[in-house]
């Protein structure tokens, strides 16, 4: 695996055991310890992923996440040492990709960053349709009516799973396993408030989504569009 | 026929008003009747004592007057001379002819023994005497007094007297009678009988005046008790309806008030209650929010550190080919309870947060039986290594049921793991089934089973099936626990059934719409003896099929 990881804890520890661990698999660590020093540390350092504690001194995860976000759709998973969902939504709706509950293993940790670096590695020139929106899968571009629409690339990753199989019912699990990498059962929630996003940015009515569409208890599928 | 005294009953037992108001009437109503009753009894006798006054002082001079003519005459000689004569006589005695207010009976006494015989006279048209025969026995026993009673009299056979002239064809009236002495003829009665016509007719007004003004009077009554209730039930409404609202959750609702009466005393203190209650649970939720904050520091403070520890051992772990063999041993221990130093930290957060009451539910609606497979999946390592086998059992057309997937999975991830950690290596059994209310679903296992008494005790926390026996299942003893309580957050029901050697079984209920009651699981909790029996019997062919 190769890019770089900023990492932004104010351990000491987890930061250096961060570092070994990651450093094991062939990565590039920078790390700061302040929250406020991140944002700076981003731009000097422009890393391909960020993992984020959401307890820092400074700013806080959260602000540092929304900060980097409307910059940049740079990967982001956060470290969370709560599981209570406020907590975790709150995270996923400041903009982070994924997000990892401490204490974890090593190789849970690693199979997050892989599946946050793996893509855009080989993309094969590829356009879809769906709605009114044009999909260039290699240029990872959206556009409407030629003009284009910024969208993170796990965002960017979700429509084009929807896109390419319009009609298909795709289950949140499944979804988890396409776009976010989990082999086993995930957290849903990172589904829902993502499609939340990304109608954000696509639909004409977030409220009446027409491009992506909730199947009540199954999950989501792609929409006519309109 | 109950159901229609039920439908009248409700309004009954709600209303304090309508009670106090009904009674008031219906007491009313008693009361008024019996003054009523006494009052009218008073006024007709009074009215009818006077009425026998006046005929007996008018018969006793009428009386006279018939006594001087026959005294006076000297018609005695020819019988139908002094019978035309005695005719007059008693006719005089009776009033013109329009005129009903009086009629005259003139009969032969009964003890008369005379062989000179007078016709009997009847004025007013009266065809037949209506003298009772007591009082003519009366009159006969004791000569020479004036005897007096009231008589029903019946005037519908009067000759040439229309019944329409009066109100009524029967009357009460006053009969009163004497003997007089007719010459030569011997002791005869002389009867006036006055009709009580105008006394009736009074009491008839009073009658109508009594119940008109009794009815006014109840009305009146009513109406008093209405206002006076709703002077008292109204501030009880309105106390009702603010203890409903600080009951759902209005902690700053009050009541008003003025005044120093009775009803500002219970406004008073129901306030005090009100500010005495929201001061409390001012206090228990602060109390909860410190211990919600100290649970989530704890939580970050723990699990920080633990993180590093974490990976520094996993580090250690796989490089422990290199090591000696007691360092090792010990980096494959760190590694073990590690795990399980976690999964009690987790489990401890998980109650805590229950117990704070900061556990929120996500509902939405879940394929139970999806999530049964997706369990038994998740544990298929666990199942193979202690060779149980697991069947999902889901009725037909899927269970489907509002829920939190993440709860719910958990809960039967616990259930499951238990099934398998003390089930011998038995078949493992999940079935999902639902009715008009509820879902449910049941993990049957055949192994160990429970102990009498043991059914609710395995919901409690730490709680082991033999203390003596080695810890050698790796759960933390909270999981039931939490699975309760996860159970609970649904307004669901977990519930346990084991018998020993027969094995046990662990069934969740779930309402299907959230808030609805359950009403009835609709798997049973504890199996059919034949069902067990054809389980036992099925297993090895079952064995051989898998394998």
């Amino acid at each position: 695996m190769k890019g770089r990881v900023l990492i932004v804890d104010d351990d000491l520890a987890l930061a250096e055991m961060l570092g070994i661990v990651l450093r094991g698999e062939g990565l590039d660590v920078v790390h700061v310890a302040d929250g406020s020093a991140a944002v700076g540390a981003f731009r000097d350092h422009k890393p391909d992923l960020i993992l984020l504690d959401v307890m820092l001194p400074g700013l806080d995860g959260i602000q540092v996440c929304r900060r980097i976000r409307a910059e940049s759709g740079v990967p982001i998973v956060m470290l969370t040492a709560r599981t209570d969902t406020v907590d975790i939504v709150v995270g996923l709706e400041s903009g982070a990709d994924d997000y990892v509950v401490k204490p974890f293993k090593p190789a849970e940790l690693i199979a997050r960053v892989r599946a946050r670096l793996r893509r855009g590695e080989e993309a094969e020139p590829e356009r879809l349709e769906i709605g009114d929106l044009a999909i260039d899968v290699a240029g990872h571009s959206v556009t409407r009516d030629g003009k284009q629409i910024p969208l993170t690339p796990l965002e960017f990753d979700l429509l084009v799973a929807l896109a390419r199989k319009p009609w298909q019912v795709y289950t949140r699990e499944v979804l988890l396993e396409q776009v976010w990498g989990y082999r086993h059962a995930g957290d849903t929630r990172l589904v829902n408030v993502h499609v939340q996003r990304l109608r954000s940015k696509i639909e004409h009515d977030p409220e009446d989504p027409k491009i992506v569409v909730t199947v009540r208890g199954v999950g989501y599928k792609a929409g006519p569009g309109g | 026929m109950r159901r229609l005294l039920r439908g009248l009953l409700a309004p009954w037992r709600r209303s304090l008003q309508l009670r106090v108001v009904a009674s008031t009437v219906l007491l009313g109503i008693l009361a008024i009747s019996l003054l009523g009753a006494y009052l009218f009894q008073k006024v007709a006798d009074g009215l009818t004592e006077d009425r026998i006054g006046y005929a007996e002082r008018e018969a006793a001079v009428l009386a006279a007057r018939a006594q001087t003519a026959f005294d006076q005459t000297d018609a005695t000689g020819d019988i139908s001379e002094f019978n035309n004569f005695a005719s007059g006589a008693i006719v005089a005695l009776a009033p013109p002819a329009n005129d009903t207010s009086r009629y005259v009976v003139f009969l032969r006494s009964q003890d008369n023994t005379n062989a000179v015989r007078l016709d009997t006279v009847l004025t007013g048209g009266l065809r037949t005497s209506p003298v009772p025969v007591a009082m003519r026995e009366a009159i006969s026993s004791d000569v020479g007094r004036q005897q007096r009673m009231v008589i029903d009299l019946d005037r519908s056979e009067l000759v040439g007297e229309p019944s329409a002239n009066w109100a009524r064809a029967r009357i009460p009236a006053v009969i009163v009678g004497q003997q007089i002495q007719v010459p030569t003829a011997g002791p005869y009665d002389l009867y006036f009988i006055y009709p009580l016509d105008r006394e009736q007719a009074t009491m008839d007004l009073i009658r109508r005046l009594f119940l008109i003004g009794g009815l006014l009077l109840v009305t009146l009554v009513g109406g008093i008790a209405w206002l006076v209730t709703r002077q008292v039930v109204n501030p009880v409404r309105r106390a009702a309806g603010v203890a409903e609202r600080l009951a759902a959750g209005h902690l700053n609702e009050r009541m008003s008030a003025r005044g120093a009466d009775d009803l500002a005393l219970l406004g008073t203190s129901f306030n005090g209650m009100a500010d005495h209650l929201q001061s409390q649970i001012r206090q228990l939720e602060d109390l909860s929010r410190v211990q919600q904050v100290f649970v989530s520091d704890v939580s970050h403070e723990l699990r920080t550190p633990l993180t590093t520890i974490r990976m520094a051992a996993d580090l250690i772990h796989e490089g422990r080919g290199e090591f000696s063999p007691a360092l090792g041993r010990s980096a494959e221990l760190l590694n073990t309870e590690l795990d399980r130093f976690e999964a009690l930290l987790a489990d401890l957060l998980e109650i805590s947060r229950f117990d704070a009451g900061a556990a929120a539910l996500e509902l939405d609606r879940v394929d139970l039986g999806a999530l049964a497979e997706r369990v038994v999946q998740a544990a298929a390592p666990l199942a193979d290594k202690r060779g149980s086998t697991v069947t999902v059992d889901v009725a037909p057309g899927g269970v489907f049921a509002d829920a939190d997937a993440r709860r719910v999975e958990r809960i039967v991830r616990n259930l499951l793991v238990n099934a398998i950690e003390h089930g011998e290596g038995l078949p493992v059994t999940i079935r999902v089934a639902a009715n008009s209310t509820a879902a449910a679903i049941a993990v049957h296992d055949l192994g160990v089973g429970l102990r009498p008494g043991e059914a609710s005790l395995v919901f409690n926390r730490f709680w082991r099936a033999d203390p003596a026996r080695a810890r050698t299942t790796g759960g933390t003893g909270l999981g039931l626990a939490i699975s309760l309580e996860d159970a609970r957050l649904h307004d669901g029901w977990l519930q346990a059934w084991g018998e020993a050697g027969r094995g046990s079984v662990f069934r969740l209920t779930l309402p299907r719409v959230a808030g609805e009651p359950i009403g009835e699981s609709p798997l049973p909790l504890a199996p059919e003896p034949t069902d067990v029996d054809a389980t036992t019997r099925l297993r090895p062919v079952r064995l051989t099929e898998t394998r």
